[in-house]
């Protein structure tokens, strides 16, 4: 269960503000597919930042499972991490380690045994269709291959939650539809997914809930959307 | 809790390796830190040996009249030894003189001829006084200039050198104090220079980090690795500046010894290799540790 609460983001730059979010209320169940569109700097990658304790709300409240995500100390925000998987649409893989350590270190962080990591690290590849380019760098990997490792990376500790913030900003249309069917897979495994894009062929192909922000504000939220361009 | 550490240990190692490039740069430029600290432990060891060499050649003789018995100079030695200022002093009888003086005059037959001409010994007993500092040999002088004995004193060298030791006196007085400064500026410029080499190939990784802290990593998850690699770093320079000096010092030992002969800088450096290594070990390897920590700490907000 996600909770956001009137949550306002403001920021304060040069002795200006901006405002990011304002007064943004919504619920997620478990196992829901949610997509929130907008046009850029509408909130969406705010509200990601908001989720995963990147930023703090200037207003309201989030709640993610049993975590009140703004009251978290600093030194409490690794244990929450490790509840959500994280995609973006510069893969933020680790340059310096393989696609195989790059996967395992989301099990290494959470402190679980090697036997685990080289039994689940070469599935997860495996679920990504990565298996063969395992030991390769991320230097050494297509665009849609080094998402895929990310994706790989994020479903791994079997989060309750992944969030996937542009996605498929830098993919072409075939690895594009390939990394919205691993998303729509990996929810009908029972994971709950959060998808901020704003690619309206892949909100309507998706065809489920769908939370449009303009300017920081709601103004649609509906079951089964679309994306409508105002 | 030892499968972390041992994850952190193997991703410092990796970590150095897969940077081969900066991982070389970084490493060089504290090899060249360890170096400037190293010349100043020799630089340090050689004014040192300098000024001794200096402060040993300078001392206070008393030479007593040829009717004062030998006793009575004993007990003088004695009253002087009880002085504060007074490191040693060494009694020379007038025997003594003249073997001495014999033996520094060694086949120039004139001098020796015209000597044995005398029926008596022409040297004077005398007593050398060392001060523990220089600056304290006026205090002595001072001393013998009140004392009571005085009337047995033939004549006190002290008088005729006292202008050239009261300059050598400021000279060792102030290649101490600069020395010192010299020392103090210098093993500050390894110390930045360190630190901010160590910075930059952090600053280099600050993505990492932040990608590390988004996957969930602890910040000791994120830290270790780059503390093991600081400790590589001053691990391999200690050893690498060690093994670069001593061709250097081999080469530059002979001309060492030109300007001060009791010094032998190879042998003194061989001597004490286990030594020099354990200083630059601890220099390299704490402030590679402690770098890397500073460093770390900025690009651990996220």
């Amino acid at each position: 269960m996600i909770i956001f609460q009137n949550v306002s983001k403001i920021y304060n730059g040069n002795g200006h503000q901006v405002v990011a979010l304002e007064d943004v209320s919504f619920t997620i169940n478990p196992k829901e597919f949610v997509s929130i569109v907008g046009k850029s700097g509408a909130g969406k990658s705010t509200i990601v930042k908001l989720l995963i304790g990147e930023e703090k709300p200037t207003k309201g409240r989030i709640i993610f499972s049993s975590y009140d995500v703004n009251k978290l100390k600093k030194s409490e925000l690794p244990q929450l991490r490790r509840h959500i998987g994280v995609i973006f649409q510069d893969f933020r893989l680790l340059p310096n380690k393989t696609a195989f350590e790059n996967v395992a270190f989301a099990l290494e962080v959470a402190g679980r045994l090697q036997s685990d990591i080289e039994e689940l690290v070469p599935q997860a590849l495996e679920m990504v269709g990565l298996k063969d380019k395992m030991f390769n760098f991320p230097r050494e990997l297509s665009g849609g291959e080094k998402q895929r490792v990310a994706i790989a990376r994020a479903m791994i500790n079997h989060p309750d939650l992944i969030v996937a913030d542009e996605p498929t900003g830098n993919l072409d249309p075939i690895n594009t539809l390939e990394i919205v069917r691993l998303l729509l897979k990996i929810n009908e495994l029972g994971t709950t997914v959060i998808l901020a894009t704003h690619n309206k062929e892949i909100v309507n192909y998706i065809n489920r809930r769908v939370i449009s922000l303009e300017n920081g504000r709601i103004i649609r939220d509906e079951e089964k959307g679309k994306y409508i361009l105002v | 809790m030892l499968t972390t550490l041992f994850r952190i240990i193997k991703y410092g190692f990796l970590g150095f390796w897969r940077n081969g490039w900066l991982s070389t740069a970084t490493l060089s430029i504290i090899v060249l830190a360890l170096l400037v600290f190293e010349g100043l432990m020799i630089f340090n060891v050689l004014t040192k040996n300098a000024l001794e060499t200096i402060q040993n050649k300078i001392d206070i003789s008393v030479y007593f009249k040829t009717n004062i018995p030998e006793d009575d100079i004993l007990k003088i030695k004695k009253s002087l030894e009880g002085l504060a200022e007074v490191k040693s002093v060494e009694y020379i009888s007038r025997d003594k003189a003249l073997e001495i003086f014999k033996e520094r005059h060694k086949g120039e037959e004139t001098i020796i001829q015209s000597l044995e001409e005398l029926k008596d010994n022409p040297l004077l007993a005398s007593l050398n006084i060392k001060a523990h500092n220089p600056k304290e040999y006026t205090i002595i002088a001072d001393y013998l200039e009140k004392a009571n004995f005085k009337v047995w004193f033939e004549k006190v060298t002290y008088t005729q050198n006292a202008m050239a030791i009261e300059r050598l006196s400021r000279i060792i007085d102030t290649a101490e104090k600069g020395g010192l400064a010299l020392i103090i500026f210098l093993t500050l410029i390894a110390v930045l220079v360190t630190f901010n080499t160590i910075r930059l190939a952090i600053y280099s990784t600050r993505e990492e980090i932040g990608i590390m802290r988004l996957v969930g990593a602890s910040n000791s998850f994120i830290r270790g690795p780059y503390v093991v690699e600081g400790i590589i770093y001053g691990l391999l320079a200690g050893i690498l500046s060690v093994i670069i000096a001593l061709p250097i010092i081999y080469f530059i030992s002979p001309y060492v010894r030109i300007f001060i002969p009791e010094m032998n800088l190879w042998s003194y450096f061989t001597s004490n290799l286990a030594g020099i290594l354990g200083y630059q070990l601890l220099f390299g390897v704490g402030l590679g540790v402690v770098s890397s920590v500073i460093a770390v700490r900025k690009y651990l907000r996220v």
